[in-house]
């Protein structure tokens, strides 16, 4: 029965070839801006590292109190004091916490131009929390947590290693020497979750180096500093400053983990409390992904409007749908109630009329991927790359279209197909139209 | 009047004229609120930055070498004398940060010692020595510049002693810090504390003296989307920033920055090879790219609705022409009673008025409440009536123009048509 009433659909099309042209035009384009809409959205909103979804939390913890002015752009950072207490006091599976710097890399006696990196101070548990792939060699040991050893990201270890031996060489940073003990591959983290403090575009970092070593070196943070007043001079008092300069991530395994970890969090602030360190209620939070990227405020406004008008969009284009296969329907009345003549039950000519509505909009599917595959280049083009790199029309994107091309079709087809099914006067049968 | 007819036929085909009051509606309602979105962008986009816009290029200078600050002091000023010794240079500054760049520093700012909270929060700093002000060309409106022997080196190590005995401010911050002043020139040898909060000692908090006013300087964050940052209040201090990064700012004579800007960079690479030089660029190219997000806004909301009136187009052709072929029969027996062509015309252009201007209403209405939805979520303003009317208007005139072709084709049927019954 299914194939009957694609062939007549088919036939259907060649009848009002210029109505069918029209709503699968109207349709296409409406599709189209809806589903770039999406795919930017999803991008924007997905979570970067699925596979660890309930386990990876961002620390918050408030070391100012509820006096100083705070709004929620300068509370995602920790001070060096906390972040140094909660890492002894090891309570979680994994923990790292972690802070920008900037270097100028380079090779001694080497041809090889220096070359600007972008860097992180990070704890050795970072690289199994956030998944970063290796293609060579392995995170720094516990004995190594203080040493003069780097990881390098794919594209700077290219650059100062053609040869494609970086493992075991050394590496100038600022002119001096770091032992190269790990490579990775090419690692996209979008959006980068670890550090989202910036508001401008960030890709992962080209060097990575133990924390205790930069603090050992006493490197100043490139990254966002938040202060509540200026520190004291001298880089003692900058550790002992509530200033907030470091992100803290954890990894809990479970539902206990988690409870566990917000009971020491309470306590070390009580703590803190009575030693008179802090004289407020314990303030802290404990943010898993999808929550901190909410809570970051990855959307940016200009996304947002042009969302909701995209699907007010996509809503003008249904109703010009609805009106466009009123039309379509009505004028196959004749053929319709000679159907209904000769047997046809409400529900088979609803079917019919719904399936070439379904066919339409899979045929308006096509004008739309061409048009959401347009829009996501032009907006990729248009706009800075904060989010444009995110978003790449992949086959998920590409099913998308056409499920919601089906869907819009099916909705825009409803009402059309049940009024060509009502029944109609047997003496409209032998009229002119 | 036609208007008996028009009715009836249009109760007979309700839902079509449901269908198109309901995309009418759509349109305008969409309209209006991309139009309303579209001139604020615009608006947003012309702010002045303060700066000299045309002749300025700025770049990002990274030495390549470890050392103190005092070795970084005197990098930067050899590189500052070989830029200014350039020919068509006005003047160059090494800047921490500069207007529209993306990043910098904020401080907060207090009247009083021992204030809790600040005057002023998060007040952009510029620290670029005394030749800031012509290197980037803002206007000084009242009060005076720093003088070269007021100027002391200042690193990211000092910013806990930082105590600025003068400090210059603009024209907005001087009227949030002292909204009882009549002029600007007037806050001219007014007090701020710099380095004040409830729990400093007091004989530690230092006033700062406003020794002067420039017209406008926007802070580095100004363009940022979504920033709750403020976007005018920016403060000069009489420092030079000492660090192994700095922007360099350079001002040259009109007509020659391009070939200023080539020339510079290889006459500091002359000087020192041992640094980094990126990010290069006319001040115009930082402005575009700080706005690319709010022109790509623009440029999405414009496209939209140029997609959203051809589609209501299409509709309203593909509607109406149905119509026209449902009710030949009518058309011809009217003909054929005497009607002309033009009261034909007249007759289909005046039903889609009607129709339309009911489309219209309802699309006003909702256009609101699209307003209104879209403030929840961004800071957008208030749409204007202006916006709301002209909507209309243009949906009005383009549903007519859409129908002309139809009803042309109405108005040349003949009226033999009535004779014929098949």
């Amino acid at each position: 029965m299914l194939g009957y009433y694609v062939k007549l659909a088919l036939r259907g099309f060649g009848r009002d070839a210029v109505l069918t042209t029209l709503v699968i035009i109207a349709t296409g384009i409406g599709i189209g801006m809806a589903a770039t809409t999406l795919t930017i959205l999803r991008a924007m909103s997905a979570q970067p590292i699925p596979q660890k979804a309930s386990r990876l939390f961002a620390v918050e913890l408030d070391n100012w109190g509820p006096a100083a002015s705070q709004n929620a752009l300068n509370r995602d950072q920790l001070s060096y004091a906390d972040a140094a207490a909660l890492l002894d006091a090891r309570r979680a599976q994994r923990q790292t916490a972690m802070y920008a710097l900037s270097f100028v890399a380079s090779r001694q006696g080497t041809e090889v131009r220096p070359v600007l990196a972008t860097a992180r101070a990070v704890g050795a548990d970072f690289f199994a929390m956030f998944q970063a792939p290796f293609r060579a060699g392995a995170p720094w040991s516990a004995a190594d947590d203080a040493g003069a050893v780097v990881v390098l990201g794919a594209q700077l270890a290219q650059r100062l290693f053609p040869a494609g031996d970086a493992l075991g060489r050394t590496v100038e940073l600022d002119r001096r020497g770091y032992r190269v003990v790990g490579v990775l591959a090419p690692w996209h983290l979008q959006p980068r979750v670890y550090d989202l403090t910036s508001r401008l575009y960030q890709p992962t970092e080209d060097v990575f180096l133990p924390l205790a070593t930069a603090i050992d070196r006493q490197m100043m943070s490139y990254g966002s500093i938040y202060c509540q007043r200026p520190p004291a001079p001298g880089w003692n008092a900058w550790l002992h400053s509530e200033c907030r300069w470091l992100q803290f991530w954890v990894e809990l395994p479970d539902a206990a983990a988690v409870r566990g970890y917000r009971d020491f969090l309470r306590n070390y602030a009580l703590e803190q409390r009575r030693d008179g360190r802090f004289d407020w209620p314990p303030s802290f939070g404990l943010y898993d992904q999808r929550a901190w990227l909410a809570r970051e405020n990855m959307v940016p406004e200009s996304l947002r409007i042009s969302s909701l008008l995209a699907f007010g969009f996509l809503a003008v284009c249904l109703v010009n749908a609805v009106g466009l296969l009123l039309a379509k329907f009505r004028s196959r009345g004749r053929e319709l109630d000679i159907r209904r003549a000769v047997g046809a039950s409400r529900r088979q000519v609803f079917c019919q009329c719904l399936m070439e509505a379904a066919l339409v909009g899979m045929a308006g599917a096509i004008p739309g991927l061409l048009l959401a595959a347009l829009g996501l280049t032009v907006e990729r083009a248009l706009v800075r790359e904060d989010y444009a790199v995110f978003t790449h029309f992949d086959a998920a994107a590409a099913l998308l279209t056409v499920a919601l091309a089906v869907l819009a079709a099916l909705c825009a087809g409803v009402y059309p197909a049940w009024r060509a099914s009502r029944p109609r006067s047997a003496w409209r049968l032998g009229s002119a139209t | 009047m036609q208007l008996r007819p028009i009715a009836s036929t249009l109760r007979y085909n309700a839902t079509g004229v449901v269908i198109i009051v309901l995309q009418i509606a759509l349109t305008v309602a969409i309209l209006c609120n991309a139009l309303s979105i579209i001139q604020q962008q615009r608006l947003r986009m012309a702010r002045p930055s303060g700066v000299d816009e045309a002749d300025i290029f700025t770049l990002r200078n990274r030495w390549a070498t470890s050392g103190t600050d005092g070795d970084f002091e005197s990098l930067t000023r050899a590189d500052l004398l070989v830029l200014r010794g350039l020919a068509g240079v006005i003047d160059a500054a090494a800047m921490n940060s500069f207007p529209l760049r993306g990043y910098g520093l904020t401080w907060n700012v207090r009247l009083r010692p021992r204030q809790r909270l600040p005057s002023a929060s998060s007040v952009a700093v510029y620290a670029g020595g005394e030749q800031a002000l012509n290197a980037l060309g803002v206007r000084l409106v009242a009060g005076r510049w720093f003088r070269p022997d007021e100027i002391a080196p200042f690193s990211v190590s000092d910013i806990g002693g930082v105590s600025p005995a003068e400090v210059v401010i603009t024209a907005s911050l001087a009227r949030a810090l002292f909204p009882d002043v009549g002029t600007d020139a007037a806050a001219v040898g007014r007090v701020v504390y710099l380095n004040a909060n409830a729990s400093t000692d007091v004989a530690a908090q230092t006033p700062t003296r406003v020794i002067g006013i420039v017209q406008q300087a926007q802070t580095p964050w100004a363009a940022v989307d979504g920033t709750s940052l403020p976007d005018r209040s920016s403060m000069f201090w009489p420092y030079q920033y000492v660090a192994p990064t700095l922007a360099y700012v350079v001002r040259t004579r009109p007509g020659r920055r391009d070939a200023v800007m080539r020339a510079a960079e290889q006459a500091l690479f002359a000087a020192d090879p041992n640094r980094i030089i990126d990010e290069a660029y006319t001040f115009r190219t930082t402005r575009a790219l700080m706005y690319r997000s709010d022109r790509a806004l623009s440029v999405t909301l414009a496209a939209v609705s140029v997609l959203l009136l051809a589609v209501t187009a299409c509709g309203v052709v593909g509607t109406t022409a149905y119509w026209v072929a449902q009710r030949r029969r009518q058309i011809g027996i009217r003909r054929a009673l005497g009607a002309r062509r033009g009261d034909i015309l007249g007759y289909f252009h005046l039903e889609n008025l009607l129709i339309a201007s009911g489309g219209a209403g309802l699309g006003i209405a909702l256009g609101v409440a699209l307003n209104l939805a879209i403030a929840a979520m961004a800071p957008v303003a208030r749409m204007s009536g202006a916006f709301l009317g002209g909507a209309a208007l243009i949906v009005l005139a383009l549903s007519q123009a859409a129908v002309l072709w139809p009803a042309l084709r109405a108005a040349s049927v003949p009226p033999a048509e009535a004779t014929r019954s098949v």
